[in-house]
């Protein structure tokens, strides 16, 4: 067992990349043998994390299983891992939604093969991002998810695939430019890249001192800048938006699972992990414009997905509402930072467990939409109606998960999204009362997300039976034993959260006592 | 057992039963209500006995049954939940667990378990009745089983599951998880008969309205929570912590602290409890299965709302404009909804504005300081009101069996003037009804309404506050008179169709809960007679002011005894009923009805309104505004310049430069320049020996006098 203690991390990373690699010699025609393999292999990775989670001591400060490699030794960058709570969560988050979303793919029969190593390969790229305690190799795992997703919309999407892929990749692609210079600025000053000496290093530099012939001021200022950008694309940040809709609609069933659950959460892991430890002082003078783009995107998010005719995009934009609770948090806490700790950290709490209820629901509600959407072939709200009756159990397990995203107390999203209230309207009170302000009209917000949820729901479930469902060919069919297996840790984490959130709560409390 | 265990113990059934139901036993219909009904049993029998041990001891008040675990780490520090069973909470829990396991026993019988199945019945529609052959060969219609008969049990559950969760809370986030969990039962049990777009409608309505109270509360809550660090109540209501709240300017309205939370706590009654400007959800709630009526006006939701400004008013008084705002809000809703009332026709929109009114006679004694009569009020109207509806749907229940007889569908088994003459038919239902409306009418001495509309009334003559006093008294006239209109058309003079005619008697399973619940409908006002009443008071001590006011740190004082409240009561509640019997005793249809004025009729318009102020506003502002101009004309217009800008660029840079400066000028040019000059070196290539020496001997000379030249001159 020593072999596995000393390398948990990299072979959680790289199991992944191995099973891809060897599944390019399996035969292109098996496809429950493809199917198959990849599941079990997306199993190794969530096994050794749930490992993982039980040896990680919650009260030890800073990284655990920390691994270093060489790897670029002529710049100064080292393969270096490590996870604290903020990551951990993160990776059992996405060690967990992979297998569940190659299940979810068993219904895919076109080139299945390629199909699964691009999922592998895309599981190594996000976990790869949770993992680095090297900014570069952040940088080179950030990119690396890009491209099998690109692939995973551009190739299995639907009609309108194509733009979606495309404002997907350049979208992000041109957010990720400035914070490639921004990591190289930093690799190029202090002559390393690892992130452990780098908060140390940049944080403590003169503002007055020179840098490249500018101020440290305006260097900084001009890397908090790339970086922000980059991670505000990916979260995404109102109005940096609008590339979502489209790339979750478009994408595959386990696509957009993956997008919604994992991928989003790469940007905010952004701002938790770089912005705010690397840039303190600049984010509290920028939080006032942070936590105004957040509530943004969690009023015009509600809004957006109120007006939505399709039941994806629909859940598509409950997205960019959801996210803008976590970027709220992050505000919070910005703007706490060495004022009221208090505050800040319930804030933090709140965004990072946002963080992973969002990959839960969102992961959830987008497999629900598939599992329709496989059936009938449309995601048109007016097309359904009243199909509670055919579908009793899908139905039941949808109104469940729409209550989950709604924040119905007693189920997951209500906890986190009490946090970050209280700890943004904390905030607010005790020490800048603009955030008061934004909290409030958040709850607006919070208003329209129960009408969008209600609104899916009525038109899907609710109402008269649109009978072309009910008989002959079109007959809806029940949800299958697959796809409720697919539900079913989704769900029971849910409501194991919304109980008693202290277990995974307590992992995430500790890791934002410490930057603080 | 412990009393501390027994309490975290109560809400656990009803939730468990809803697992068990959808996870396990619902397709059995019999198994399923056996759970629910078990479990609420069980609850109740728990319930029963903290209340008996909450009597036993002495200064309840100042030592509550209370335990906390920690729940939610917050930094250093852990956030608590806990139970707390105080004066208050033990009597809540009293009426709360005997109307929800009345209304379980109930459901049985209304939804019509051991009828055969429908021969049309659809999921998520109302059972429309079974064709059977008697032994003689004859074809009956009866009254079918409700298809979805299992999964009402569980969401009835589940409804008393948040409710108890609600009532054992010791904090507030806990109280709003319950009071949430009841929003979301309301709305699947508003919507239980889902594929009726009325009842679809409705459902959403009511989750919705009642959100817009919700959002407010949270943010209360949360206010709350960042200024005192606490969310436990008896945290919460220490003089240093409320004195600071007091002290403490919130800089909004000129309201302190503790006057802005109130009123954010309070927006979440009003939502919750129905009030103006919230009430409209209510009515349509009607929509739902009658039992489940019966739960949200009388044991559970709406009870809720008044229980938290109960738990809240130690924080809430300590403002007066925030208490202003409270009473205002209460007197007017109860004379508001008692004259819309006046002019509904059915049967069970009558009981609902009722509600909204009566609610509104709590909210307005919790604003003017009277808080022992705002929970007797909620006590005793809990009683009589679920009896109503139960009453109501039993009268329904008969009215559909004469539907099904004379197999005329388009008669409305819930107008009031399709009936008529009922007490023959339904004598029981009848006898039942009568004590339930004359409670809600106030009838003096005997009823339990009586008792507490008399120390609401008291207390507000009492302590000056004669303009609420008018209103409430106005509002109890018209009380007294629409209940002795509904009685009159539903069970005086004579049938007015012929469906009225073959309407019959219950069954016991609903015949039950009506007889347990008129007992308490009488009986439950007798604990709270006033000490200095004439004749009556100091017969029975006044227990309910003691125990009650106990929950107070400080002991409120009961006002004194004054003849002109205890006159005005007497009036109000007989002149009442009499109006209404006279009016109404000779009438044989809608057109002999003079208060059918359009205005009352449609509730003011008040759905008109919000739907010309926010419904289509949000619409509109959703799909026009976010979507198709910010995000699709701004947004993406933004980003769609960039492709082809980038195009444009591209262009331009082949056109004009890679084109022809690169390939023209310099590929194409190099090549052509190359080409020229070797068409023109070809002549000097002539192949003859002779010339080339010449032109060696040109260069040589050409190169040496350069080279002359240039390094040594």
């Amino acid at each position: 067992m020593t072999f596995i203690d000393t390398h948990l991390l990299s072979l959680i990373l790289f199991l992944p990349a191995l099973a891809a690699v060897i599944m390019l010699f399996l035969p292109r025609e098996e496809n429950a043998l493809l199917r198959w393999f990849a599941f079990g292999a997306s199993l190794i990775p969530f096994l050794l994390s749930l490992v993982l989670w039980f040896r990680f001591n919650p009260g030890q400060p800073g990284f655990q299983f920390e691994e270093n490699y060489p790897w670029y030794p002529a710049i100064g960058s080292t393969l270096h891992l490590g996870v604290d709570g903020l990551s951990l969560t993160m990776v059992l988050l996405t060690t967990l939604l992979t297998p569940l979303s190659i299940l979810a793919s068993f219904s895919i029969t076109d080139r299945v093969k390629t199909y699964m190593i691009l999922f592998l390969l895309l599981e190594t790229g996000m976990l790869g991002v949770f993992m680095a305690l090297d900014l570069l190799i952040f940088f080179v795992f950030w990119e690396v998810g890009l491209v099998p997703m690109y692939f995973l919309i551009n190739q299995w999407g639907s009609a309108n695939r194509n733009y979606a892929s495309m404002k997907f990749m350049i979208y992000t692609m041109g957010g990720s430019l400035g914070l490639l210079l921004a990591v190289q600025l930093l690799g190029v000053l202090f002559g390393t890249y690892d992130l452990l000496a780098l908060y140390q290093r940049w944080t403590s530099l003169d503002p007055a001192s020179t840098l490249l012939g500018m101020s440290a001021f305006t260097v900084k200022r001009i890397a908090f800048w790339a970086f922000v950008i980059a991670f505000a694309i990916k979260v995404p940040v109102w109005p940096f938006h609008t590339w979502l809709p489209d790339a979750h609609t478009e994408a595959p069933t386990a696509g957009s699972m993956i997008l919604a659950g994992v991928l989003l959460k790469l940007g905010a892991y952004g701002f938790l992990r770089l912005v705010l430890p690397l840039y303190p002082l600049e984010a509290k003078i920028f939080a006032g414009a942070l936590a105004f783009l957040a509530t943004a995107a969690i009023v015009f998010g509600a809004f957006g997905s109120f007006a939505q005719t399709d039941f994806k995009r629909l859940v598509a934009y409950s997205s960019v509402n959801h996210m803008g609770f976590v970027m709220l948090g992050v505000a919070a806490a910005a703007f706490a930072v060495g004022t009221n700790d208090t505050d800040a950290r319930i804030a933090l709490n709140g965004a990072i467990l946002q963080m992973f209820n969002h990959g839960l629901s969102a992961a959830g509600m987008f497999f629900l939409v598939g599992v329709i959407y496989e059936r009938t072939h449309t995601r048109n709200l007016d097309d359904f109606g009243g199909l509670f009756p055919l579908v009793p159990v899908y139905g039941g397990i949808l109104i469940f998960t729409s209550m989950a995203s709604l924040g119905l107390p007693g189920l997951n999203g209500f906890i986190s999204e009490f946090l970050v209230v209280r700890g943004a309207f904390g905030v607010g009170v005790n020490s800048a009362p603009a955030m008061a302000i934004y909290t409030s009209v958040a709850m607006l917000g919070l208003l329209f997300t129960g009408a969008y949820i209600l609104k899916g729901i009525r038109k899907v479930l609710h109402g008269p039976l649109n009978e072309r469902w009910a008989h002959g060919e079109h007959k809806l069919t029940e949800i299958n034993m697959r796809e409720i297996v697919v539900m079913a840790p989704l769900m029971v984490l849910i409501l194991w959260i919304g109980l008693y959130p202290a277990w995974i709560l307590q992992v995430i409390n500790k890791v934002v006592i410490m930057p603080f | 057992m412990t009393t501390e265990t027994l309490i975290w113990l109560i809400p656990l059934p009803p939730v468990l039963a809803f697992f068990l139901i959808v996870l396990l036993t619902n397709k059995s219909k019999a198994l399923s209500h056996t759970v629910a009904v078990g479990a609420a049993f069980l609850s109740w029998l728990g319930s029963m006995i903290v209340f008996f041990r909450a009597l036993g001891v002495e200064h309840l008040g100042e030592h509550p049954f209370e335990s906390s675990i920690n729940w939610l780490p917050t930094g250093d520090t852990w956030f608590k939940i806990g139970i707390l069973i105080d004066p208050l909470g033990a009597v809540t829990l009293f009426f709360v667990s005997i109307t929800i396991f009345m209304i379980f026993l109930y459901s049985i019988g209304y939804h019509n378990y051991g009828q055969p199945e429908g021969d049309h019945d659809h999921k998520g529609l109302p059972p429309h009745g079974a064709t059977v052959t008697d032994e003689h060969g004859h074809k009956h219609v009866v009254p079918s089983v409700e298809p979805m008969y299992s999964r009402f049990f569980a969401f009835l559950s589940l409804f008393a599951f948040g409710m108890y969760l609600l009532v054992v809370s010791d904090n507030l986030l806990t109280l709003f998880v319950g009071w949430e969990i009841m929003g979301l039962c309301s709305y699947l049990l508003i919507g239980f008969w889902y594929a009726k777009p009325s009842a679809r409608d409705a459902a959403v309505k009511a989750f919705m309205t009642t959100r817009v109270g919700d959002v407010f509360m949270l943010l209360g809550i949360a206010y709350l929570y960042s200024v005192t660090g606490t969310l436990t109540f008896r945290e919460i209501f220490n003089e240093n912590t409320l004195h600071l709240l007091t002290e403490t300017q919130s800089g909004v309205l000129g309201l302190s602290v503790a006057g802005l939370i109130g009123l954010l706590l309070f927006i979440g009654t009003i939502g919750k409890s129905a009030q103006f400007p919230l009430h409209v959800w209510l009515p349509d709630a009607m929509e739902g299965p009658t039992p489940v009526s019966a739960m949200i006006h009388a044991a559970t939701m709406v009870s809720a709302g008044v229980y938290a400004v109960l738990r809240m008013f130690p924080l809430t008084s300590l403002d007066l404009t925030t208490m202003s705002v409270i009473a205002f809000i209460g007197a007017f809703t109860a004379l508001f909804a008692a004259t819309i009332a006046v002019a509904q026709n059915d049967i069970k929109r009558v009981l609902a504005y009722s509600t909204i009114s009566q609610l509104g006679y709590m909210i307005a004694a919790l604003g003017i300081g009277a808080y022992v009569a705002a929970a007797f009020h909620l006590i005793t109207h809990a009683f009589f009101k679920a009896l109503l509806f139960l009453g109501s749907g039993s009268v329904i229940h008969g009215m559909e069996h004469g539907v099904l007889h004379t197999g005329n569908h388009s008669v409305d088994p819930q107008n009031m003037f399709n009936m008529g003459g009922l007490r023959k038919k339904m004598p029981i239902t009848f006898w039942t009804f009568l004590i339930g409306g004359f409670a809600l009418s106030g009838f003096p001495l005997i009823t339990a309404g009586f008792w507490s509309k008399d120390e609401i009334l008291a207390d507000a003559w009492g302590h000056h506050h004669y303009a609420v006093f008018i209103t409430l008294a106005l509002a109890a006239f018209l009380t007294a008179f629409y209940t002795m209109r509904q009685i009159t058309l539903t069970f005086l003079g004579e049938p007015r169709t012929e469906e009225a005619k073959h309407a019959q008697e219950t069954p016991w399973t609903m015949i039950v809960p009506l007889l347990v619940l008129s007992f308490f409908a009488v009986t439950s006002g007798w604990v709270g007679i006033p000490e200095h009443f004439p004749v009556l008071g100091g017969l029975i001590p006044n227990w309910f002011h003691e125990f009650v006011g106990s929950t107070l740190a400080e002991h409120p004082e009961a006002v004194e005894f004054n003849p002109i409240p205890l006159l005005t009561s007497f009036v109000v509640a007989l002149t009442g009923l009499f109006f209404g019997w006279l009016a109404y005793r000779n009438v044989k249809s809608v057109s002999d009805d003079k208060l059918q004025i359009p205005l009352l009729k449609n509730k003011y318009y008040f759905d008109e309104i919000y739907d010309f102020l926010f419904v289509r506003p949000a619409y509109w502002f959703a799909e026009k505004i976010v979507y198709n101009l910010t995000d699709k004309r701004l947004i993406d217009g933004f980003l769609h310049i960039f492709g082809p800008a980038t195009d444009r660029i591209g262009a331009v840079l082949r056109n004009y430069i890679d084109l022809p400066i690169i390939n023209q000028f310099f590929g194409d040019g190099s090549a052509n320049l190359t080409h020229w000059f070797g068409g023109k070196l070809r002549f000097i290539q002539t192949g003859r020996i002779q010339q080339y020496l010449m032109l060696a001997l040109v260069m040589f000379v050409v190169i040496g006098a350069a080279l002359y030249f240039f390094l040594l001159a």
